[in-house]
């Protein structure tokens, strides 16, 4: 009485295998052409001169050099202002709470929500209250501040998770050793989570570099070298914005801006990547 | 082993990027931050509002630097009621409204700089060469949908309507009595520069901006034409002549009497000095 | 608890600037009024609600299979090198800025969509450019799911003698539930909270879509484009749907929450 199963289940697996063959390439095939345009039109552009030179002709011409400066500067305050919140917080989750207590609990559901919130929420925020409520008006400090908002929930869950990655034992020989809690923390347990902090600091890099949304009204549209932290700048993601949306001729330019934007991106999420593979696995030593 | 790796970290890294923050928050910089002497003046300007006067204001805000080297103008886009609104609330100096002065802002102070007008425009391979009023409010209110009744290809029209908030939308719809409620539009755009973007990337799509801006990029090879109004054509010299009918004014405003830098920025903005910028930008200077 | 401050004071002050448009206008009328015109004083916001949510829906229907068999495929298909280059692929473009997308959209799928059936920005614009944008997100959660389904389970059923496809269907699947509807939460916020790529491609007019050619606005869009400008009721107005915005990721953020703790021990 017992049929061979296998022979009956040979069209199903045959129409299943061709399912799931046929999505992948579907996927391949759009983001190929998606990548290949991109730096098929792009790539012609680059050249130092592009990376250097302010834009001219409201941007068809000329580079990007003012521009990278800007997005540079934006980041420099999104992570001097997220960098110690974000550590000191992610201190607070890891060493000094338990993981049922309500502090924790009420802490770890408001960064999920932060981190669901849509990026021009942030916008909104950051525009009436850096901008409006602080007087800091459209400036790169505007910027800098509501990305650090963005960027403290990755900060915050990645180095909670390199602090967790340091084995009990490290923390039982200190305390056997009669070592203080700070003196732990600041010698053995820092020094230990700072690959977590790093992939987290990457990964938020990368996620305010990508942003435009929150940018466009705290930071401004201005596209020339910025002098100060309260001058207006632009950020590579508004101009390739202002290039598609509202420059005619001015696609060529937004090609070689975009492919500058993903290439540091790559670059960026790389280095994110080898150093989870390498470090984070490499320096915590168990026996 | 641990600390010093630390603390190289720190060094490398934290230490330049507090350096290099520390020098650029002493630089003396803040929005309105405008210092006025007798023969030098310093500070910066931020001026905002209508996206018609932003290339022409950006043009004269770069040759008034190169009088005043202390001098730093930032220019944004965003449409007259930004400009009205940031003039009001201090976000900016100077306000760029691209229409005359509604009755409730007689608390700013405005001041003309030029005239221009707005007009149709078409993609410049569509073989329509003038519509009349009654076609265009047909159009925009959704009653006429396919080029071929009045006398074009056998296509649909997509209309190009501008945003809210933008003077040019106002203009248009104050010149052939319409209200915003009634246009059915497919594409919201919201810069001039958009919609000349969007108008020459569709050969059916119809759109208005300022005379100014389509003047100039159909010079620079952008594939538009601009359509008469009422016979007449829709050129600067029409605007000049004042026999084009849909012409307007352009002014910056501010909170109140300016002073110091804005003022002078205001009055070589009204000088004969930038006549020529001027009508480089197809505008009409005002004649003094 | 600095995290938690910020995200109370983001939540007070958007209610706060958006109180006077609600003492105003009264909450109804975002759902009644006959149109959003702000000049004119009308506030409808069920048309860019609907813009949103058809935008969200469509996007998340698309991407979420292609998503699960792109995993399926890294996992149970793929030789082991293609399997590493594709999800390589995958990984970059989580990464890719939403704004490249629709650079992207606006100069090569707007055209070709204008070219079947005008105007072009439409929502199937949105919903391509949204699908291809959460795509990722959705694979590379399945996939992170898929290998935790424990092997002693896939093992169970190859000495049973079940095929591959039916070991999927009927034992990875049930095992990676979890894993997979938080992945498809995470991706629905995405496609809720996205607002550049909407802008450019989706034509910016305020209606109700009819077909899939309409152009749409969503929330998103809407306050990017009018936050410039507005003032008084417009601008508490606008703050109001930037509360309806966070209303919908909490109510996603909830759900997933209490999917997670009912399944993951089931």
């Amino acid at each position: 009485m017992a049929e061979p199963v296998g022979r009956n289940h040979m069209p199903r697996e045959w129409f299943a295998a061709v399912l799931v063959w046929s999505a992948a390439a579907l996927v391949t095939v759009t983001f190929c052409w998606l990548l290949g345009d991109i730096l098929w039109h792009g790539l012609s552009q680059i050249s130092w001169t592009f990376l250097t030179a302010p834009p001219r002709n409201a941007g068809r011409e000329g580079g990007i050099g003012p521009i990278i400066v800007s997005t540079a500067l934006i980041l420099g305050v999104c992570l001097g202002v997220s960098l110690p919140i974000g550590v000191g917080t992610a201190v607070l989750l890891a060493e000094f709470t338990t993981d049922d207590s309500l502090f924790g609990r009420l802490t770890r559901r408001s960064l999920d929500m932060l981190s669901g919130v849509p990026s021009i929420v942030f916008g909104l925020f950051g525009n009436a209250f850096f901008c409006k409520t602080l007087g800091l008006g459209f400036s790169i400090l505007s910027g800098g501040l509501t990305l650090a908002c963005m960027v403290l929930p990755i900060l915050i869950r990645s180095t909670e998770e390199g602090f967790r990655a340091v084995p009990a034992d490290y923390r039982l020989s200190a305390a056997a050793l009669g070592l203080s809690r700070t003196t732990t923390l600041v010698h053995l347990l820092l020094p230990a989570a700072v690959p977590g902090l790093l992939v987290g600091l990457m990964l938020g890099v990368g996620r305010a570099i990508a942003e435009t949304a929150a940018l466009i009204f705290t930071s401004g549209y201005v596209d020339r070298m910025p002098e100060s932290l309260l001058d207006s700048g632009r950020a590579l993601s508004i101009h390739i914005f202002d290039l598609s949306m509202n420059v005619p001729g001015g696609d060529a330019n937004a090609y070689a801006s975009a492919l500058v934007l993903v290439a540091l991106l790559l670059a960026i999420n790389g280095t994110a990547s080898w150093l989870a593979e390498h470090w984070l696995h490499r320096r915590i030593v168990t026996i | 082993m641990n600390k010093c790796n630390v603390l190289v970290m720190l060094t490398k890294y934290v230490a330049p990027v507090a350096l290099s923050m520390a020098g650029f928050l002493c630089a003396p910089a803040s929005a309105g931050a405008q210092k006025a002497t007798e023969d030098q003046l310093a500070g910066k300007l931020v001026i905002t509002g209508a996206s018609t006067l932003a290339p022409l204001i950006a043009e004269i805000g770069k040759r008034f630097e190169s009088l005043y080297p202390g001098v730093r103008i930032d220019v944004q886009s965003g449409g007259s009621s930004r400009g009205v609104a940031d003039a009001r609330q201090g976000l900016a100096d100077i306000g760029m409204v691209s229409r005359a002065m509604k009755e409730d802002e007689r608390d700013l102070s405005a001041f003309p700089v030029a005239r221009d007008g707005v007009c149709p425009i078409l993609h410049r391979e569509n073989p329509v060469q003038a519509l009349t009023d009654e076609q265009v409010v047909a159009i925009y209110t959704g009653k006429i949908t396919n080029w071929k009744a009045v006398g074009g290809t056998d296509a649909p029209i997509t209309v190009v309507n501008k945003a809210d908030g933008r003077s040019t939308l106002e203009v248009f719809l104050h010149y052939f009595k319409l209200k915003n409620v009634d246009v059915k539009a497919q594409v919201v755009i919201g810069d001039n520069k958009q919609g000349v973007k969007t108008v020459a990337g569709n050969r059916n799509a119809i759109g208005y901006v300022s005379i100014g801006t389509a003047e100039y990029d159909a010079a620079h090879g952008v594939p538009i034409k601009l359509l008469p109004i009422g016979g007449v054509a829709a050129s600067t010299e029409s605007v000049q002549k004042g026999i084009f009918p849909l012409s307007r004014s352009l002014h910056l405003v501010t909170r109140s009497a300016p002073s110091g830098l804005a003022k002078a920025f205001i009055e070589y903005t009204q000088s004969k000095a930038v006549h020529d910028l001027i009508k480089q930008q197809y505008f009409v200077p005002l004649a003094d | 608890m600095i995290a938690g401050a910020i995200v109370l004071l983001i939540v007070v002050f958007l209610v706060m600037e958006a109180l006077p448009a609600l003492r105003h206008v009264g909450i109804a009328r975002f759902f009644t009024d006959p149109s959003w015109h702000p000049a004119e004083g009308l506030y409808d916001l069920t048309p860019m609600l609907w813009g949103t949510l058809f935008a969200m829906v469509g996007s998340v229907l698309i991407a979420t299979p292609l998503g699960i068999l792109s995993a399926v495929f890294c996992r149970y298909y793929a030789p082991p090198a293609v399997a590493r280059t594709y999800r390589k692929l995958i990984e970059l473009l989580a990464g890719i800025p939403s704004v490249v997308y629709g650079f992207w959209g606006l100069v090569v799928l707007v055209p070709l969509i204008g070219a079947i059936h005008p105007p072009g920005p439409s929502l199937l614009a949105g919903v391509a450019i949204l699908t291809i944008m959460i795509l990722p997100t959705i694979a590379l959660m399945a996939d992170s799911s898929l290998t935790n389904v424990p092997q002693q389970y896939v093992r169970g059923a190859a000495a049973l003698g079940l095929s591959r496809w039916a070991t999927i269907r009927g034992v990875v699947f049930p095992a990676a539930k979890s894993g997979l509807f938080t992945g498809v939460i995470l991706e629905t916020g995405r496609a809720i909270g996205e607002t550049m790529a909407i802008l450019m491609v989706c034509g910016n007019v305020v209606q109700t879509p009819h077909s899939l050619f309409d152009p749409i606005r969503t929330l998103t869009a809407n306050i990017a484009l009018e936050m410039a400008y507005a003032v008084g009721d417009h601008r508490a107005a606008l703050f109001v749907s930037g509360l309806v915005l966070m209303a919908m990721i909490a109510a996603l953020v909830g759900a997933a929450d209490w999917i997670s703790r009912g399944r993951i021990y089931g």
